[in-house]
């Protein structure tokens, strides 16, 4: 039998021996980063090497520079929790005066990203600087112990939004990065996610060979915080595709007119019109995903909150210009 | 067998160690966290069957650790000294070909 | 040929960092430091400067992107004031911890509430626990030339920690003075380029900067930032000594001032150096037996030139523009520190004066010349006073 090559580069960037708990899918992300940023640095100077990573504090940045030690085969800066853009900017800007080709990858959190992050990242943005930034989105502050951060989703279990006799969980619906990020007009900018890793590596390609800024965010499991088995780490991050939780978009130079729309599967029904997606039947239930979940255990009890949820969902796509139907 | 790709970070981390202070606490051994042998935190185990493997490459692909390098013949080979145990590579693997069972201690 | 042209100490610190020839500079205006990167953006334009400017969204990310540049093994040099400091508290501590050399020159500026943009050291002296050199200026003139100093100081191997030059506002960021460009040569000889052995972001050699430290290692971190601040010490006077040869300017960490047979000794910081200079001609003319001191390097702290200084006199009258509630002037502290198990010590009172602007008078020295007068005479009653406070209003 003839046997393909591996899919993806065999070099390695990621060590193992870091402390991510088990079946870590923030841990996931990173590896397969990393080496997408090796192929696309090797495409496009022929040296696949030609990157370095500026890393917000965080549950990936405490699990993998412990000194002496460092799960970093790649140069690699942290400073802070809000900052990593900021930092990345300055390696930016000396690489330029160095003559260095490269890109620089910026990683934070969702918390450090999407709450005390985003001025930071919206100044390099804008800035323009040679700078893919990836927020791995595990929706709370894992590293503190698990607080909602402004990517948690509604209805979500965190410390910080414990349900209870007046409280849901989370009461807020996330809000979304990566449509903040294509504002800035960026060359580009998506959301993937390790339940489609394929499709992750190519965006992580895409973004590290546009000359300027890019911004990709990708859905993470988090077992820990999530409260899901550790195997089922993809499994969940691939169902939260399918049933519409997590949608697949690439937005270029900021052009919400001509978002494009990845295929969910899960066997969801995708209409198309001159080439556009503009909407999705989905077959797979909501449910399907949250049951896998014990953060979003107390909503089985009120099912008028999965509702609330479901209508979120479905204005979410309409912001992508997709008419949805849920089942 | 084929190596790890990270034999030559553990040769080097083994002979190279030291927990004396940088400036800044900066870390000058790429990928030295190998010295880490996580294996010992798993509890179950993947037990690898090479008859039902089609070499999808799944498994190598989403190993967080990573623990799964390849072989010659790119089959998966799962190095324990690393392995968490978290299941993902079974749960994942469309063939069965990785089972997991209660790790022998 | 150095050439002299007359500018505000704003301008002087554009000319040291365009001689220093930081890699990468990002700034973010503040009053009253604006001018620098207004200026730096004009030699930039003018092709007089071949540097990264990165014009941030705040100063936290303007130290960010310096501690990120740094790390990546470049000069770097920024700017700010004030809020715009104390907004960059948390990565100061970070960039010493990371022992990169950034240069920020501050303009000296007090602290809100109430919003105030006028001078004090409050924002400086603020800082003064980050691990961070602190030059102050007390003229234009010493502006430029502390910057350049302080890159020397900075990126010298036995201390590699970060550098900030303070320099008064208004009354140096926006006065004029005549001051002496050095020949960019000579700079470039005194100062060397900066190539890190330690510090770099290169693909080539991958290094993990910015560790997380365990109890096992957290302290040996910071014991390693106070042996370099120790390692200053030497380090600065050598720089001092090295810039006199270079330039013809002679800089002290102490500069004192009729000091020998001086019974009171003003000790003080910065431009109101100069104002206490002239009081003590006034008062040495009347007969007084006083002195001055200026504190030109305040970290790490002058210990063996204070207490050398507090051999030859009978009282340390502190002339502070800083305040550390419910303990006085941060100098006061620290000199306290330097002579509490000195046998022999003189008497050391602490007067809070001129924050947020006020303008300190010779009035205002003779009323701490007398409170010394009587301390002397009398004994301690008090050991802090505020000076120059509009009594009839609070
Ligand atoms: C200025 C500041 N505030 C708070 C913290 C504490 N803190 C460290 S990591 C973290 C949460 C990180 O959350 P996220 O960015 O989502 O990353 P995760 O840990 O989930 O991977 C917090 C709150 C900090 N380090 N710095
Ligand atoms: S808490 Fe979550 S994100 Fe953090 S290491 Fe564990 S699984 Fe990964
Ligand atoms: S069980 Fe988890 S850690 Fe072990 S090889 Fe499989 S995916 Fe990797
Ligand atoms: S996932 Fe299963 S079939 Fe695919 S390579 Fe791994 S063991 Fe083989
Ligand atoms: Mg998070």
């Amino acid at each position: 039998m003839a046997v393909r090559k591996p899919p993806i580069t065999t070099r390695e960037y990621w060590a193992p021996g870091h402390a991510a708990c088990a079946g870590c899918g923030c841990a996931i992300a990173l590896k397969l980063a990393t080496k997408a940023f090796s192929e696309a640095m090797e495409e496009k100077y022929g040296d696949p090497n030609a990157f370095a990573i500026a890393q917000a504090t965080g549950c990936m940045e405490v699990v993998s520079a412990v000194f002496p030690y460092t799960a970093w085969k790649v140069p690699w800066v942290h400073v802070a929790f809000e900052n990593a853009a900021a930092a990345a900017s300055g390696i930016d800007a000396a690489w330029k005066k160095l003559g260095y080709k490269g890109k620089i990858l910026a990683i934070g959190g969702d918390g450090g990203t999407a709450d005390i992050g985003i001025q930071a990242l919206s100044g390099m943005l804008e800035r323009w600087h040679n700078v893919v930034y990836l927020m791995y989105d595990n929706e709370a502050y894992m590293n503190t112990g698990i607080q909602r951060s402004s990517s948690t989703p509604y209805g979500a279990w965190t410390t910080t939004s414990p349900p209870g006799k007046y409280s849901i969980g989370e009461d807020k619906p996330k809000k979304w990065v990566a449509l903040i990020a294509a504002a800035h007009q960026i060359p580009y900018a998506a959301t993937a996610s390790i339940g489609n890793p394929f499709d992750f590596v190519k965006k992580m390609k895409k973004a590290a060979k546009v000359d300027g800024p890019a911004f990709v965010q990708v859905h993470c499991t988090c077992p820990t915080g999530w409260k899901s088995p550790l195997e089922k780490s993809v499994e969940i991050a691939r169902l939260a595709i399918e049933t519409g939780i997590w949608p697949l978009f690439e937005i270029e130079n900021g052009d919400f007119h001509n978002i494009k729309i990845q295929s969910p599967g899960g066997g969801a029904k995708v209409k198309r019109e001159g080439g556009k997606v503009v909407a999705i039947e989905f077959k797979k239930p909501v449910e399907e995903y949250l049951k896998l979940q014990g953060r979003f255990k107390h909503l089985f009890k009120q099912p008028e909150a999965i509702q609330v949820m479901k209508e979120q969902i479905k204005a979410m796509w309409k912001v992508l210009g997709v008419d949805v139907i849920l089942p | 067998m084929a190596e790890s790709p990270f034999k030559a970070d553990i040769e080097r981390v083994e002979k190279e160690y030291s927990e004396k202070m940088t400036p800044g606490a900066i870390v000058y051994l790429p990928g030295s966290s190998v010295i880490n042998k996580t294996g010992s935190w798993r509890v179950f185990m993947p037990e690898f069957h090479k008859d039902k493997c089609v070499r999808c490459y799944l498994c190598y692909v989403y190993c967080p650790e990573p623990a799964i390098y390849l072989d010659e013949e790119n089959y998966p080979v799962f190095d324990y000294d690393y392995c968490k145990g978290c299941g993902v590579c079974a749960n994942e693997c469309p063939t069965k070909a990785i089972v997991m069972v209660r790790e022998k201690k | 040929m150095p050439i002299k042209k007359v500018m505000k100490a704003n301008e002087a610190a554009a000319w040291a960092a365009k001689l220093a020839k930081p890699k990468v500079i990002a700034a973010f205006p503040i009053t009253p430091s604006t001018l620098v990167p207004e200026k730096i953006s004009e030699f930039i334009a003018d092709g007089e400067l071949d540097a990264e400017f990165i014009k941030v969204e705040s100063e936290h990310s303007a130290i960010s992107a310096c501690v990120g540049a740094s790390a990546a093994g470049v000069r770097t040099f920024t700017a700010t004031a004030s809020q715009g400091l104390a907004l960059m508290h948390e990565i100061l501590f970070i960039a010493a911890g990371m022992r990169l050399p950034i240069v920020i020159a501050v303009g000296n500026r007090s602290l809100s509430a109430p919003i105030n943009i006028w001078n004090d050291w409050q924002d400086s002296i603020s800082e003064r626990d980050t691990g961070w050199i602190q030059f102050y200026a007390e003229n234009n003139q010493e502006a430029l030339d502390l910057i350049i100093a302080a890159y020397k100081a900075a990126e010298d191997e036995r201390v590699l920690l970060p550098a900030m030059v303070g320099f008064d506002a208004f009354i140096l960021t926006h006065t004029v003075e005549p001051v002496e460009i050095p020949d960019q040569e000579v700079v470039d000889e005194f100062l060397g380029e900066y190539v890190p052995k330690h510090a770099y972001v290169d693909p080539k050699r991958p290094i993990t900067q910015g560790s997380l430290g365990f109890p096992a290692h957290y302290m040996e971190t910071r014991y390693k930032v106070w042996e370099a601040m120790e390692n200053a010490r030497e380090v600065i006077k050598e720089v001092f000594d090295k810039f006199e040869k270079t330039f013809g300017r002679r800089y002290h960490i102490i500069e004192e001032y009729k000091t020998d047979d001086a019974e009171i000794v003003l000790v003080t910081m910065g431009s109101l150096a100069g104002t206490v200079k002239e009081f003590v001609d006034k008062k040495r003319e009347e007969g007084v037996k006083i002195g001055a001191a200026k504190i030109t390097v305040y970290r790490p702290f002058p210990i063996e030139e204070i207490r050398a200084l507090a051999k030859k006199t009978k009282v340390l009258a502190l002339l502070e523009k800083d305040i550390s509630f419910s303990v006085g002037g941060a100098v006061f502290a620290d000199t306290s520190r330097a002579l509490i198990n000195e046998k022999e010590k003189p008497i050391i009172l602490d007067f809070i004066l001129g924050l947020g602007g006020r303008d300190v008078t010779f009035q205002n020295l003779e009323e701490v010349v007398d409170i010394a007068k009587k301390a002397l005479e009398e004994g301690v009653k008090e050991e802090v006073y505020w000076i120059g406070l509009r009594k009839e209003i609070l």
